[in-house]
């Protein structure tokens, strides 16, 4: 066991090192080729496996998020889309068995990187979960917790900082009366969307959304996806969902997971009109998964 | 047989029988109709039983006990005449011993929990050092408070004769005390104050460096103190020595010592007073009280933690909290009402608890409250008991008027317990 995790180590620590040097050739390549129009990149994962005890739930995943896009992966339960996203802030440490190697670069720092901050990290990729999990505290302090996390605010400046959260996630309207109510007497999509304000009071550049909507009504749902429509100004977001009309409502570009693997990457406008793959045509056109 | 039938079924009706094929099958509602009510009234009646039960010992003890409840039982002390004798070094002793009890229990107790439940093991040997661990905790909840009482006595009270040698008490270790030797004055002497009524019988203290010394011999010049009121005053002390002869004055005569005089050691102790071994003192109950209720505040203690949802603990981990400040934030806020219910209710326990405290503190004649962690103590339930086994039918009713206070006490705190956890409730949903 300790001699495998010591030789995942050892192939993370060459792997940087070629990584290092395959980098400045690019950007060697990068200056005296043309320079071709590219989207800026938020999150790049580069040969991403990952691990459950033994089962192998990612394969070699290599994608570029971009930034300040939407970015939806799809696939049918189990592909390993949730799994790839939980590494994005290493949520999967939680779970004593899962492991990867690869690398998941944002920016600069490699996020699998033993030595990372892992606080910071999530400070800097928020998450929205599957299920609205307002903390048992008032609305105010909901949207308060993350931000006294990381910064030393005053309180004028923390409520600032709550009513920003609340108009940007859209729901200040409806509690701004109540700042000091249980969050858990909201509605579902109310909470959801104080999850949303609670997890952009930190101040992320990324926005982890898995299944955001799959507990929700179609209203509320709506009301999510024009949330995110106005939020990817200024966040990169990467949304799970089961929902093929969603992915092809608010993503501009999606990914399809299969088994581990990513079949296609494209444009959203692609892999629902022209994928190039059979399988990805099969499951956006609803014929399993 | 099942097989054969299988298989018969099979070759009679290759397509599965629906239910509509079952149709003829059905029974009628009516008789499980009934059957329910039956069990909901046999349900009713089990409960009515132990109800009554309750009731009918309630109502023995307060006709018994409610006539002796007076402001005597409540602040006097235990006298061997049952109408002035009171519980009140009982009551202060199930105080101290409780509230100390608690203030050691509970964050071990929590703490323990805190770390089965939320520092899960990352790996094969720590599992199984936690599964230890865990399986240790639920056997020891079952384990006879008496089995506790006599670990304590060896643990607590005599810590395993660690502290025992040829100088026995002598040799152990103290903080808080002042050792003095006790010296009367010839006034005292009815043959030397014979004829001089104005001497007064005194007495004076010579302070002592340890325990260990052999009694101060009087000498001309030595410091002496003596009690006036509260205060320990200086006095200068006069040593009448075997040559001499005292002095008439009763002024003199009561200042005076005798040079052969042989003093008595006492001891002053500070509040904060500590001494290895514990002894049969308010520390030792509480630990052996804390054995007692530790299992059980920890396993009602990880049932709560175990009760709060995993996505709040995700939740405050995606926003980048630290082990801590998940567990401090938003585990243990969330699982405070089921904590607090669960440690009163060991509380109760220990309140109520009287074989350990039997084994280690045993049937003492307690005129005080206890002034510091090591000293001597009774509890409630131990004067109840020592009452009741008396022969005269009077104690019988002050100790049945002891338990109406034990009751109350009880009562106060489950209550304190229900208001406490509503209103943390009522904060939070």
């Amino acid at each position: 066991m300790s001699q495998m995790q010591m030789e995942v180590t050892r192939e993370r620590q060459r792997n940087k090192r070629t990584m290092k040097t395959s980098a400045t050739n690019s950007s060697q390549a990068d200056e005296s080729t043309a320079p071709v129009e590219q989207d800026p990149v938020a999150i790049e994962t580069k040969d991403l496996c990952s691990w459950y005890g033994n089962f192998q739930a990612l394969h070699d995943i290599s994608l570029s998020i971009p930034k300040n896009k939407v970015t939806a992966f799809i696939g049918p339960s189990g592909c390993g889309k949730s799994t790839l996203l939980r590494w994005f802030n290493r949520m999967n440490d939680t779970i004593p068995s899962a492991r990867a190697t690869g690398h998941v670069r944002l920016g600069e720092t490699d996020l699998l990187d033993a030595t990372t901050d892992v606080v910071e990290l999530r400070r800097r990729i928020g998450i929205v979960f599957q299920k609205a999990n307002p903390f048992p505290k008032s609305i105010f302090e909901n949207v308060a917790f993350g931000p006294r996390l990381h910064m030393q605010l005053s309180r004028s400046e923390l409520s600032d900082l709550v009513e920003w959260a609340l108009r940007k996630a859209a729901v200040w309207e409806e509690v701004k009366d109540r700042l000091n109510a249980p969050a858990l007497g909201l509605s579902g999509g109310q909470q959801q969307r104080l999850c949303i304000a609670r997890a952009i009071a930190t101040g992320p550049e990324v926005l982890l959304m898995d299944e955001p909507c799959s507990a929700l009504d179609p209203a509320s749902t709506l009301a999510i996806e024009d949330l995110m429509d106005e939020l990817r100004d200024q966040y990169s977001i990467i949304i799970v969902t089961h929902n093929m009309q969603q992915a092809s409502r608010c993503s501009d570009k999606t990914a399809f997971f299969f088994e581990g693997r990513v079949v296609e990457f494209a444009s959203t406008e692609k892999i629902f009109t022209s994928p190039d793959s059979e399988k990805t045509e099969d499951y956006v056109r609803g014929r399993f998964g | 047989m099942s097989v054969n039938h299988n298989n018969a079924t099979e070759t009679d009706s290759p397509v599965p029988r629906s239910p509509k094929d079952l149709q003829s099958q059905l029974r009628g509602s009516e008789k499980r109709i009934s059957l329910d009510h039956i069990f909901r009234k046999a349900c009713v009646a089990i409960a009515a039983v132990s109800v009554v039960i309750l009731l009918f010992l309630l109502g023995s003890i307060i006709t018994q006990g409610v006539p002796s409840l007076s402001i005597t039982l409540l602040t006097g002390t235990p006298e061997p005449d049952a109408e002035q004798a009171g519980a009140w070094p009982a009551i202060a002793g199930t105080i101290w011993v409780c509230s100390i009890c608690a203030l050691i229990t509970l964050p071990i107790g929590i703490g323990t929990a805190v770390l089965l439940e939320e520092f899960k093991p990352r790996n094969r040997w720590t599992t199984k050092v936690f599964s230890v661990i865990q399986v240790n905790i639920s056997n020891l909840a079952g384990v006879p408070s008496v089995v506790y009482g006599i670990l304590g006595l060896t643990a607590f009270v005599s810590m395993f004769g660690l502290f025992d040698g040829p100088e026995q008490r002598q040799n152990h270790l103290e903080i808080g005390a002042t050792y003095y030797d006790q010296f009367t004055n010839l006034a005292s002497d009815p043959f030397m104050s014979m004829g001089i009524e104005d001497a007064k019988e005194r007495y004076f203290l010579a302070p002592v460096a340890s325990a260990s010394l052999p009694p101060t011999v009087p000498k001309a010049g030595m410091t002496a103190f003596e009690y006036q009121g509260d205060e320990l005053i200086e006095v200068d002390v006069i040593i009448v020595g075997p040559e001499d002869f005292p002095s008439d004055d009763p002024e003199e005569l009561s200042l005076s010592i005798d040079a052969s005089a042989i003093p008595g050691r006492i001891s002053e102790k500070a509040w904060y007073y500590f001494s290895l071994p514990f002894g049969r003192g308010v520390l030792a109950g509480a630990l052996t009280l804390m054995l007692v209720i530790l299992p059980v505040i920890i396993i009602s203690s990880q049932e709560a933690l175990r009760a709060v949802p995993s996505s709040l603990r995700d939740g405050a981990r995606g926003l980048g909290a630290t082990s801590w400040q998940v567990v401090w934030n938003i585990t243990l806020p969330a699982a405070a009402p089921g904590i607090l219910t669960g440690s009163i209710l060991a509380m109760s326990r220990a309140i109520g608890e009287t074989a350990p405290i039997l084994i280690i503190a045993g049937i003492v004649y307690i005129r005080n409250a206890p002034q510091h962690l090591m000293d001597s103590y009774t509890v409630l339930p131990l004067q109840i008991y020592n009452w009741t086994s008396r022969p005269q039918e009077e104690f019988h009713s002050i100790a049945a008027a002891g338990i109406v206070v034990l009751l109350l006490i009880l009562l106060t705190f489950n209550a304190a317990a229900v208001v406490l956890r509503q209103r943390m409730q009522n904060k939070t949903r």
